[in-house]
Order: C-alpha cells, then structure tokens, then sequence
C-alpha cells in the first residue's frame, strides 16, 4: 500500500504540473517565442558564422541554425527550471507550499516528483520547438528524434535541480531577478550553445575551461549528440554527476532542521 | 568463437557494402594525385600519384578506363580503373583542364583554352585527328548523349560553338552570359544547360534551335551576390531535378528541371566547383576545391549527409559503379 500511497502523490504532482502547463497557454507560447526568435531573428544574422571545421556529432557543413538548435532546446530546459524554481518560491510566499509539505512522505520523494513534474513539462516544450524547426528545414534523422528523450529527461531533471536549489536560497519573488543574472545568463553564454568549444578555443583559453566544465553545455552536447542518434559518454557522466550533486545539495536545503530554511527564518 | 563471429561479421559488412559498391575518383590539384573514396563508408581509402596539376576526369563509358588530365605535363593520362596503373597518354595540346568523352567512347573532345581551340583525339589510336577553331578560352565542354553535337564554351568570347560531330565544324554560334564555365546536355538531347560563372546564372538552350529558353538567376540568401559564381552543372536522366555548383557561395543549387525554380541551395565545402552522380543517380558527389574535402549529397531528400576530407584542392570527379 505504501507504493501505491507514493504513487498517487507524485501523480498528484506532475499531473497538478502538466495541467497548469496546458491550461497556461501563454506560458506555452511564451516558453516557445523564446528561442523561437533566437532561431529566426539572432541564427539568420549568423547563417554562415561558423566557419570550415566539421565537428562531431556533425558529419558535413551546417548553418548556424542547425547548430543553436540543440542549445536552444536546452534553453527551453533551463528556463523551464528556473520558471518551476520560481514557482517554488511562489508557492512558498502564497502558502499552497504548506500544503505538499504535510504530506507524510520524505520531503526528499516529494522534491523528486515536483523535479519530474517539471522537466515533462520541459519535454513537451522540447518536442514542439523540435516540430517548428523541422518545419523550418531544420531536421535531424528520424531515430535522433527517439534518441533524444533519454538525454532531454536527464538534462532536464539536472537543470530542474539546479533551479531547486537556487530556489532554496531566494527568500523573495523580487530575487529572482538576481538569478537571471548571476546563473542564467553565464550558465547560458558560457556554453556550447552559441558557439563550438574550437570556436571560444579561437579567442580565449579561460572561456574555453569555464565552457567545457559548465554542466550546462554538458547537457547541451549529451542532447546535440542525442539528436543525431550519437551517444556521448563523458557528458552523459557529467550530466548524471551534476545532476547527483544538485538534487543532494537542494535536499539538504530544504531540510528544515538543517539546511537554508534555517537561515532564512525555520521556514514556514 | 570470437574469430568466427569477427569474420561473419566483416563477410556481412562486405555484403552490405556491395549492394553500393562505387568507387568516387577525385583530382587533387595541387597534392598531384587521385584520391579513391568509398562514399557509403564516407572514407577515404588511398591517394594514388599521377602526374603534375590534374584536373579534369572522367571514365570511359564501359568503366574501364580512366582518363585524367594532368595539366602540367600536358598530356592527358589513361589508368586501369581497376589497378589504378598508368597505361598511356593521349596527345591533348597545350595546357588540358577540360574534356569531354564522345557517348560510344571512341573520342575524346579536348578544350586547349590557350589554342583557342578544341582537339578532337582518337582514343584507340591515340591521335589528334582534328583541331577545330573556337573563341577565346575555351573551357566547358559536352557532347550530346545522341552524338550529333559537341557544344564548347569560350569563357571570354561569352559564346557556345555548337559542332557537328559528323563533319566536325562549327554550324552555329550563340551568344551567352559572361563567362560561361560549364555545359551539360540533358538525356535525351533536346536541351543544353549552360552556367555562367560571372554574371552568376544558368541559361537554358533548345538544342533543336540552339536559342536560349531560359535564364535562371542564382540568388543565396545572405551570401554576396559576387560569390555566387556557378560552375558545374548536372542534370539527373529523368530530367526532374538539375544541379547546379555554385563556387566559392559553397552552395549546391537544386533546380526543378520541368519548371526552371531553384528549390533550394544546400550548404557544402568551400569553392565547389565540379559534381558527378552516382550510377544509380541516388547520390551526388562534389568537390569543395578550398575546404580539401568532397561532399556527399542525399538525392532521395536532397539532404548533406557528409564531407570527406581527400587532400589538397580537389577539382574533378568520377564515380566508377
């Protein structure tokens, strides 16, 4: 019984998720414009800006828009953990957190389900900005669409546990603005989703490291390779580790008796 | 065991691979050799030297042999397609970069841009039999898959000479865009292609009244319209699709054959200049003179499926099936 008790809480969850998803179309929208205008507006300025060097998982020359489009996904992915990290906070501030924190299941379960909740939220965004680049020419071969769940649904319960424990640092609504800048923006601009690591190699050597060990352009390379059916170990490894690291990290945060719920005043 | 099951599976891969077992040949210009490619593996499988500066290729209708121009020692070299052995030369004039093979085989049709003229070469006895007077430069060169005509184009006359296979003269001249590079004729014979390498576009001639019926106009987004500088062109027996080399715009251009639209231009290497099909027309093979590499066009979805490097300024090629 006790299996069965767990399972109609996470279900509870990630439906209670997916249902807010659908009925929030304009967070479906607005979750697609987002790199829907760095593919059409910000790619198109770039169309040839990659140069002569074929690097794997790519077998021939591509435009840029073929390139950023694995990146782009992941941006869909990071944005999608830091929007639920944000909810979090939301649902702190509103109360309703109170509500899924009385359930007498570990927090650690509770955490978890919410963090799948997510990123199946963040797979369906991936799939539908995946079918409007394909309609826009941009297409990988047909077992690289399969082949892409797996690394979607690691990287994005890896970039969903980043945003769970930052969110176990923000006290207020009004810090998530400091999030953008400190975490989003150099998580997103230090990585291989804009640009090649030969092509950062090219001008500095530090932004080359910073980029290589940023476990975001980890997930980005698990899913480019993902994409064209290739399976790349070390960033899978890296993922995986990174992702260990982050849902620990955000357990022990959200422990009450021990982690920055103290600090921030024992929580609710 | 293990042996065995090592061998079972190299016996399947040499199955499998036999079922598109094509060689591609390409010219490296400047590496003074062949490179041999095996496209369904996208690998290179050796470089063969064979002579200073070769350009132009081609093989003989029955696949058996190889002619190769090597322009620096002006003289075109045959091989053993097989062996790759060299086993003769045949009198070409000054400076050969292009040719063109009579369909029987039995002649070969030499472009001496420094001549001005065309040498007709007799393949069996190796002897020049004719020399014909053409415009300046001479350069692209074809000859109907019916063998009634030889179409050479002079790159600064601007003009195609259309030459009667018969009585080996000159019956018309017409006048084309700026630098003509390239000429092919469709299956049947009843039209010429003809690219434009300066004014950057592709005319299209009825063979029966040798006038141009359509001019189709290159035009790559977001590439200058001076680097579209089309070269080599193909067009598939059906006469459904023809393709076009677009230079140092690295671009292949996709036209639809019936209605004369550019379908779309796909990314390859850099400064494309020659293509060849493969026999069962499934494939596209190009050389990307600057990037050193060729690249593999799926015709099915007319997609890139690959760039192989080969080696240094690859400039023409042929598929042996």
């Amino acid at each position: 019984m006790k299996f069965l008790h767990y399972w109609r809480a996470m279900a509870g969850i990630v439906g209670r998720e997916l249902l807010r998803f659908l009925h929030q179309r304009e967070r479906f929208v607005s979750a697609l414009v987002r790199p829907l205008v760095w593919l059409f507006v910000f790619a198109a300025g770039f169309r040839a800006a990659l140069g002569v060097a074929i690097a794997p998982p790519y077998e021939t020359y591509i435009l840029y828009e073929v390139y950023i489009t694995p990146g782009l996904i992941g941006m869909i992915q990071l944005f999608n953990g830091m929007q639920s990290s944000l909810s979090m906070v939301y649902d702190r501030e509103m109360g309703s957190m109170r509500m899924l924190m009385v359930c007498p299941l570990p927090r650690w379960f509770l955490l978890v389900s919410k963090l799948i909740a997510g990123t199946a939220v963040s797979v369906l965004q991936a799939y539908a900005f995946l079918g409007i680049a394909w309609l826009y020419d941009i297409q990988a071969p047909a077992m690289g669409y399969v082949w892409i769940l797996p690394a979607l649904l690691l990287s994005g319960m890896m970039l969903g546990a980043l945003g769970l424990l930052l969110s176990s640092f923000i006290k207020q609504l009004e810090n998530f603005a400091g999030v953008m800048n400190f975490v989003i923006f150099p998580l997103f601009f230090m990585s291989t989703a804009l640009y090649p690591l030969w092509k950062l190699k090219e001008s500095s050597v530090v932004l080359y490291q910073l980029a290589q060990y940023n476990p975001f352009s980890q997930a980005v390379e698990l899913i480019r390779f993902a994409l064209y059916g290739q399976f790349n170990q070390p960033a899978l490894l890296f993922t995986a580790a990174a992702f260990l690291l982050f849902i620990s990290a955000a357990i022990v945060g959200y422990n009450p008796s021990k982690g920055m719920m103290v600090r921030k005043g024992g929580g609710e | 065991m293990n042996r065995f099951n090592l061998s079972a599976l190299s016996a399947l891969l040499l199955f499998s691979s036999a079922a598109v077992a094509e060689t591609v040949f390409v010219t490296l210009e400047k590496d003074n050799a062949l490179a041999v490619v095996d496209p369904v593996d996208g690998k290179l499988i050796k470089t063969v030297p064979v002579g200073q500066r070769p350009r132009g290729i081609a093989l003989s209708p029955d696949g058996k042999t190889l002619f190769i121009a090597t322009s620096d020692e002006h003289t075109i070299k045959t091989f053993d397609a097989e062996t790759l052995k060299q086993t003769g030369k045949l009198p070409s004039g000054e400076d050969p970069e292009t040719f063109a093979l009579s369909p029987d085989g039995k002649f070969m049709y030499v472009s001496n841009e420094d001549d001005s003229a065309v040498t007709v070469v007799d393949i069996a006895a190796k002897k020049a039999v004719h020399t014909i007077k053409v415009g300046v430069e001479p350069e692209g060169i074809a000859a109907s898959p019916d063998n009634t005509w030889v179409v050479s184009a002079s790159e600064t006359t601007n003009m195609l000479h259309w030459i009667d296979n018969q009585s080996r003269s000159i019956v018309d001249n017409t006048l084309t865009d700026p630098r003509p590079r390239a000429v092919a004729f469709t299956a049947d014979s009843k039209q010429l292609w003809a690219t434009s390498e300066m004014a950057g576009t592709l005319t299209v001639f009825d063979v029966a009244s040798r006038q141009a019926v359509q001019s189709v106009k290159f035009d790559v987004q977001g590439v200058s319209s001076d680097l579209i500088q089309p070269v080599g062109v193909v067009i598939d027996k059906d006469r459904r699709y023809g393709y076009v080399a677009l230079g140092p715009a690295n671009r292949i251009a996709v036209i639809d054959a019936q209605s004369f639209k550019v379908e779309k231009y796909l990314l390859v290497g850099q400064r494309v200049w020659n293509l060849a099909f493969s026999p069962d027309q499934k494939r596209l093979y190009t050389t990307n003179g600057v990037s050193n590499d060729i690249s593999l066009i799926d015709l099915t979805d007319h997609k890139v499926s690959k760039s192989v490097a080969v080696g240094r300024y690859p400039w023409g090629v042929a598929v042996k099936p």
